[in-house]
């Protein structure tokens, strides 16, 4: 085929590229941000007390956003698709429930098969939410409200108001929870690796691509021939399944488990989720900035006993950290528009 | 072309309802390789079914379509897309997040070991799509900002990366400039040229005349005939989609003119337009023509104050209007009937009775309350005085067709009896029926001493209906052409910057 004479008429197309690396930049700028609030926060605590940087401290903190880092990144890969899933804080207590019971029972299990185990309670979970959102055709911000409340239910069934305690694990778990590899906490590593196996996947299969499509124009992506149901029975499974090793995650740590474990997580999730630049209403964001903003959330909340600052501002300050988050999206999204607007009135 | 005996694609006998309503009755249909095929047929007509069906969104309860001769069956999009139908539609389909490339390839993006996918593969390929369709386009910027023309080519570009040997437009010239137009229409012939079978759908006849070589009509649902475009002429076409000889699409009338109702002056707003200046009188219509971009959407939503405003004084019947306060507005007479009903004039979930009325709950509500009664009878009314057809008041106004829907944001704005009424577009994506009758209505409406404000890109529309054109060019007006003197070319020359003087 030749290309048609009449198409090179139109003037005004060369700004495109500076116009689309500009945009780059400050999507980029966005996450640096994050990282640069972090940054500035661990200089200021340390500046005021100096122990922040500790072995010690910095240990708990890594141990502490483990968990939050493995929820943020499942509830990232839903968010991305335009959903929700507001069940995480039920299923990791479900799941911690789950393993807790059966290294109970069978003291012998080892390691990796309770992590499994774990992950599979949590993913059939959130398979659960996948289908009801699915075929249900119900907004998965109802579903997942729903089943927060019902696994919770289930949960406070079994236990029956029973908790299991450090005593009752076998020493190997319990040792798992704090064991480094080269100095750094098994914890740190497995979260680190959810993080580089969620990014890679979301960033250069298609079936990741196709999650953001979802996301970003979910009735093109009907008709650009995506199997959105699927993808979207994945997507929740996939939240659910990080939840329950988020469980098992949080079983190892603390050694006590009851029915109430991990009650209230999910808004947790969903802040450090906003905070790290993934739009609420999906199509954008990374799972390594959904990954910064729970080190933040977390980071946060041992920074501040530090500097002496009542525990009480914590909320304020996640809150105020969310609507600075928003706020930059908005910004970014009313510069870029302006832009295109000048842009095309020259172009007339 | 036309010795080639079997179609590349044939619609046979196709039937489509949706509960009781019959869209597509019998209708049949047949695309050849080569041949550029134009439907034609009134909103409601079933047009977007018959596309629907081909898109594979909805199946057809009966019939059959083949391609090549070969029975099909289209159930899901990506059957049609693996068959070989793209379809481009009025409003495309991007992903907004996503790169140009993306967008082109999604679900069939190159790959490298272990499934991942070839960005620089994925790049290369859109570039040399875009080199094929002779536009610069950059494949790695965000499909976010992009203008309609635009995006039209990347979902041509998507139709040629599938290799699509049949091509659906639904109507997509309709927010186009002339120019871009012409583009699109470069685009389509090189892809006839090179085999493809296209379906083209505009409400524009001259369109439809320089493209097209068939000419199918569909008619409430049925096939009205299906002609080669040469033993048709355009006021046939129309009979026969209308189904009755059509009074005449621009009833103007001729009516005294009055005091100035509405007066702008020095209008700015920086990066869209600066020193608007223009006088509306009662009984007047002004239509303000240019290309799409010329800023006129932008000075009409400043002048309602839904945008706000930097430099400028705008008076209706003499007294001031504070900028940025439609309610204001509103109450000093002005109504804005905006671009896009879809998104600015209509919440479609909400029922027609609701959105026929809703500018004036406040007057319609009894101690705060709004109580069905008074709000359906005022709904019915308007309705009524409009010829709108629906089938219950409490239907979500999405089910109606363009027109009428059309016709209920027309309704909700004239209900509240306006001084002034600014239409922006106000026969987009509608058809001749439905056109001539809103024509009618503002034509009416100036005789009724309102002072008529109106925003067209169809020249045809401005020539035949307003007092004065004015006309802007890249957020200035650039000409005031009475009626007497206003003609296609005066105009065009004035909105492309080609005169020497007006």
């Amino acid at each position: 085929m030749t290309a048609p004479q009449e198409t090179a008429e139109p003037a005004g197309r060369t700004p495109d590229k500076t116009a689309a690396s500009r945009v780059a930049v400050l999507l980029r700028a966005r996450e640096l941000g994050i990282v640069l609030a972090l940054a500035a926060l661990v200089v200021v605590t340390t500046a005021v007390n100096p122990r922040f940087l500790s072995a010690q401290s910095v240990r708990d903190l890594a141990l502490g956003a483990a968990i939050l880092v493995v929820l943020a990144v499942g509830q990232t890969v839903v968010v991305i698709t335009r959903n929700i899933d507001l069940s995480v804080g039920s299923v990791l207590g479900l799941s911690a429930f789950a393993t807790g019971s059966l290294l109970q029972a069978a003291p012998g299990t080892p390691v990796v098969l309770a992590l499994l185990v774990g992950t599979l309670v949590g993913g059939l979970c959130g398979l659960v939410n996948g289908a009801l959102v699915r075929f249900g055709n119900v907004p998965a911000l109802v579903v997942t409200l729903g089943t927060l409340y019902v696994y919770r239910g289930v949960c406070f069934f079994w236990a029956g108001g029973q908790q299991i305690n450090a005593d009752e694990l076998p020493p190997a778990f319990l040792g798992f929870g704090t064991a480094t590899l080269l100095g750094v906490p098994w914890l740190l590593l497995i979260a680190l690796a959810v993080v580089l196996v969620a990014g890679f996947a979301l960033r250069s299969y298609r079936s990741g691509r196709e999650l953001y499509a979802m996301g970003s124009n979910p009735r093109a992506a009907v008709l650009a021939g995506v199997p959105v149901g699927r993808r979207l029975l994945v997507a929740f499974t996939v939240s659910g399944a990080l939840a329950g090793l988020a469980g098992v995650l949080f079983a190892a740590r603390f050694g006590t488990v009851d029915a109430a474990s991990g009650t209230g997580d999910e808004l947790e999730v969903v802040a450090a989720v906003v905070v790290g630049g993934v739009a609420v209403f999906g199509g954008s964001g990374t799972v390594y900035g959904a990954a910064v903003g729970a080190l933040l959330l977390t980071t946060i909340g041992s920074a501040l006993p530090v500097l002496a600052i009542d525990q009480f501002w914590q909320g304020a300050i996640v809150g105020a950290l969310i609507l600075a988050a928003i706020g930059t999206d908005r910004a970014v999204a009313a510069r870029v528009a302006a832009r295109l607007r000048r842009r095309e009135a020259h172009r007339g | 072309m036309s010795a080639e005996t079997v179609p590349r694609l044939a619609v046979r006998t196709v039937t489509k309802s949706f509960g009781a309503v019959a869209a597509v009755r019998g209708v049949s249909l047949e695309l050849r390789a080569g041949e550029v095929h134009a439907l034609v047929g009134e909103n409601g007509a079933g047009k977007s079914t018959v596309v629907a069906m081909l898109a594979g969104v909805h199946r057809p309860d009966s019939g059959t379509i083949e391609l090549d001769g070969r029975p099909l069956r289209l159930d899901t999009p990506a059957a049609a897309l693996a068959a070989g139908i793209a379809v481009i539609y009025q409003e495309p389909t991007l992903f907004p997040d996503l790169t140009v490339a993306e967008n082109v390839v999604m679900g069939r993006q190159p790959t490298r070991s272990f499934g991942r996918v070839d960005r620089a593969a994925m790049n290369a390929l859109a570039a040399d799509l875009f080199d094929r369709l002779g536009v610069a386009i950059d494949p790695d910027r965000p499909a976010r900002g992009l203008s309609i023309a635009d995006q039209q080519i990347v979902e041509i570009a998507k139709a040629l990366s599938l290799d699509a040997r049949v091509i659906v437009m639904d109507e997509p010239t309709a927010a186009l400039s002339p120019v871009e137009v012409r583009r699109l229409f470069a685009v389509a012939r090189t892809l006839r040229d090179g085999g493809a079978a296209l379906l083209f759908i505009s409400h524009r006849f001259e369109e439809i005349t320089a493209l097209c070589q068939r000419v199918t009509v569909l008619r409430d649902g049925a096939l009205v005939s299906s002609d080669p475009i040469g033993e048709l002429t355009v006021d046939e076409m129309v009979r026969r989609m209308v189904g009755r000889p059509l009074s005449a699409l621009f009833p103007k009338r001729e009516v005294p003119t009055g005091d100035v109702l509405l007066s702008v002056e020095g209008l700015g707003r920086r990066g869209l337009f600066s020193g608007v200046s223009f006088e509306v009188r009662a009984g007047e219509i002004v239509a303000l023509a240019g290309l799409v971009g010329a800023g006129r959407s932008e000075v009409v939503r400043a002048v309602f104050g839904v945008d706000p405003r930097d430099s400028g004084v705008v008076r209706v019947g003499g007294r001031e209007l504070r900028a940025g306060d439609p309610r204001a507005a509103m109450a000093a007479g002005v109504a804005l009937v905006p671009e896009d009903r879809r998104q600015q004039g209509l919440v479609l979930e909400a029922s027609v009775a609701r959105n026929a009325t809703a500018t004036r709950w406040r007057s319609l509500a009894r101690f705060g309350l709004l109580l069905g009664g008074t709000e359906r009878r005022a709904a019915r009314e308007w309705t009524a005085r409009l010829r709108t057809k629906y089938a219950d008041l409490d239907d979500p106004v999405a089910r109606l067709s363009g027109g009428n829907q059309q016709k209920v944001v027309l309704a909700k704005w004239l209900s509240t009896a306006p001084r002034v009424l600014i239409v922006d577009e106000p026969t987009r994506g509608i058809d001749v029926a439905t056109k001539a009758e809103v024509h009618r209505l503002m034509s009416d409406l100036a005789a009724d001493g309102v002072a008529v404000l109106m925003v067209s890109s169809e020249l045809p529309e401005v020539l035949g209906m307003a007092d004065r054109v004015l006309v802007m060019r890249e957020g200035r007006l650039v000409a005031e052409i009475p009626r007497d003197r206003a003609d296609e070319e005066s105009v065009m020359r004035a909105a492309t910057g080609q005169e020497v003087a007006a």
